[in-house]
């Protein structure tokens, strides 16, 4: 029986059981849509407190980062975000999971190379091309700016 | 070899083992979920944390080498001083599962590297080297530990994903074995060293559907080499094909002529529940075929039950390396068949 | 009363609705979770860039800025506000001066909780 690579793969792809999609978009509105409606929350309770905007602006997702952190290190978040999939990973909390998991699992490895360097290991490409992004941004921001276009 | 299946050559047929040696000992020491699946009666130790009392997981793994190489020792009233060599390997970086595992034994000690094909490859080469009259005596020990796996080739432990329908669990166990030139059975009688056979499947999500084209050679080269048919055996067992895996061989090889259906089962989907545990497409590691041949195959030979089968080791060949810079994942398979008594006419039979 | 309401329904819509089509990307296409993540972030300055984003967030508040596309929405912010106020090289400094909050509390939280916690094994 000869059998080449591309008509194997196309063979494979039959038995490849899909993705049940349409119950993971479900969970990943409800609980993505719980996580924001969360912020949302601390963002009023905040103002409400009297705090000023620009700092309510930076502590509403600190407080969600504080809570993914304390859910990941009692192990609670993977279960949780093995429902919502895309629901934990695309809020802020998979930002802060995707930090604060490798910093635990690296301890065996030492605070400065383990903690330290793995820490950003899923969460460095993130801030990079964030970063990068802006500073695209803001080169074209100046030129138009200082043309009074925006 | 990417294109085909190997012809049946010279040196690529069944090799019948000189005077077959006896499978005298096994043990094995599984994690929680392992004990908690459906063979879960058939392991010797187990432990509740998975940790084994060690602050790594890396370290965990290495103990449960340690305790099944123990226990074998035991269980067969062996000395270290009794065994020639020991074969061992694991899926960690190095082989250091194995090779700090097993530090504390005296016992000459070689380290392989067959991906999860591993117990089969140890198997194969110490019944070779006991067959061919070496060492009187020698032990095949490997492991896979989920979490130090999990570490090395996916994400950290808490990291939060989902996993794809396709994809496999890795087992937390450890196998060993003990081969004797002398005994009364269960017996190594044939083995057939596999072909690494790479098919141009990249998904590391998907390491049943990439060592698939693996077994379907190692299978057909053993039937047509060997004249047996699939219905002498009471059991046909691959390593870790898992649900995808295990459907396209025994399609593929229904498609070439050998209906293994009726005997054919996989390690992986027996080691856990596919309705209550909750891990995709089955069970996959070192550790998942050594645990089921050592705990429940080797058990069901003890009583009775199994008098002739074919162990096809299964393995995926690849690092993170080769799969973040897109190479596809090639296939191994070494098989191994164990039979209750010695073949008629068998030099020294 | 009913306005609390129709703004609770605006944020768990949006923020949800961000959710739902990164899960249809990894469903549907090989792109992976950390690629995902990345495109979130710089599609959030592209849309913030071309005024998309700050009616989006005016309509919805945290259901647009809790979305990592909210992140990308932050960088850009702080480098206008950075061009704005020192010119040229603020398009260096604002980036990453409008996101320090989220990036230093991650960073914290990561550090505190490596040494509080200990692995645990999956079930």
């Amino acid at each position: 029986m000869n059998l080449d690579a591309k008509t194997y793969q196309n063979y494979v792809k039959a038995y490849a059981k899909k993705s049940p999609s349409p119950k993971n978009c479900i969970a990943a509105f409800l609980v993505g849509g719980s996580i924001c409606l969360l912020a949302e929350g601390f963002y009023r309770l905040y103002l409400h407190l009297g705090l000023a905007e620009a700092s309510v602006r930076i502590l509403t997702p600190v407080t969600i980062i504080v809570l993914t952190a304390i859910a990941t290190g009692f192990g609670v978040f993977d279960c949780l975000a093995k429902f919502a999939g895309a629901g934990t990973l695309v809020p802020i909390s998979g930002f802060a999971n995707a930090v604060t998991s490798p910093a635990i699992d690296n301890k065996a490895e030492g605070l400065v190379m383990g903690v330290g360097a793995k820490m950003f290991i899923i969460a460095g490409p993130v801030i990079v091309y964030g970063t990068l992004a802006s500073v695209i941004w803001g080169v074209i921001y100046y030129f138009l700016h200082g043309r009074g276009i925006v | 070899m990417t294109e085909g299946f190997a012809s049946i050559g010279k040196n690529r047929g069944v090799l019948t083992v000189p005077n077959p040696p006896t499978i005298r000992a096994w043990a094995t020491v599984v994690g929680k979920k392992e004990h908690d699946g459906p063979l879960g009666g058939d392991f010797d130790l187990h432990a509740e944390d998975d940790r084994f009392g060690m602050d790594t997981w890396e370290k965990a793994e290495s103990e449960m080498q340690r305790l099944a190489l123990g226990l074998l020792l035991k269980k067969s009233g062996c000395r270290e001083e009794d065994i020639g060599a020991v074969f061992a390997g694991d899926l960690l970086n190095q082989c250091t599962g194995s090779s700090f595992g097993l530090l504390d034994y005296g016992i000459p000690y070689f380290g392989l590297y067959g991906a999860c094909s591993t117990m089969a490859e140890g198997m194969m080469l110490s019944s070779l080297l006991v067959g061919g009259g070496y060492f009187s005596q020698a032990a095949a020990v490997c492991s896979s530990h989920f979490c130090s796996a999990e570490r090395q080739f996916r994400t950290p432990i808490e990291y939060g994903g989902q996993r794809t329908p396709t994809a496999q669990w890795t087992v937390t166990g450890s196998g060993a074995v003990l081969l004797s030139a002398d005994g009364c059975g269960p017996y190594i009688t044939e083995v057939l060293p596999g072909i690494s056979v790479q098919k141009g499947i990249t998904d590391a999500n998907n390491m049943g559907a990439a060592m698939a084209p693996a077994a379907i050679d190692t299978l057909a080269r053993y039937f047509a080499s060997s004249g047996a048919q699939p219905d002498d055996f009471d059991a046909i067992l691959t390593g870790d094909l898992g649900q995808v895996g295990h459907d396209i061989t025994a399609d593929m090889l229904y498609a070439m002529g050998y209906d293994i259906r009726r005997v054919y089962n996989d390690c992986g989907l027996m080691i856990y529940s596919s309705q209550s545990q909750d891990v995709h497409a089955g069970g996959s590691g070192c550790g998942c075929s050594a645990s089921v041949i050592c705990g429940h195959v080797l058990k069901k030979f003890a009583c009775g039950d199994y008098k002739n089968i074919l162990f096809v080791g299964t393995g995926a060949l690849m690092s993170t390396t080769s799969v973040q810079q897109g190479l596809p994942i090639a296939g191994i398979a070494h098989l191994v068949r164990i039979s209750a008594e010695k073949p008629a006419g068998t030099i020294g039979g | 009363m009913r306005e609390i309401l129709i703004d609770c329904l605006l944020v768990f819509a949006v923020g949800g609705g961000f959710c739902v089509i990164a899960q249809l990307l990894i469903d549907y296409t090989k792109i992976t979770p950390a690629r995902i993540l990345v495109t979130y972030v710089v599609a959030g300055v592209i849309l913030t860039a071309v005024g998309i984003y700050e009616p989006l967030v005016k309509l919805a508040g945290c259901g647009a800025t809790t979305p990592l596309t909210g992140f990308g929405y932050s960088h850009a912010r702080g480098v206008e506000y950075a061009v704005r106020d020192r010119g040229l090289v603020g398009a260096l400094t604002g980036g990453l001066s409008g996101t320090a909050g989220g990036i230093t509390a991650a960073m914290t939280c990561g550090f505190i909780a490596a040494l509080v916690f200990n692995g645990k094994p999956k079930t």
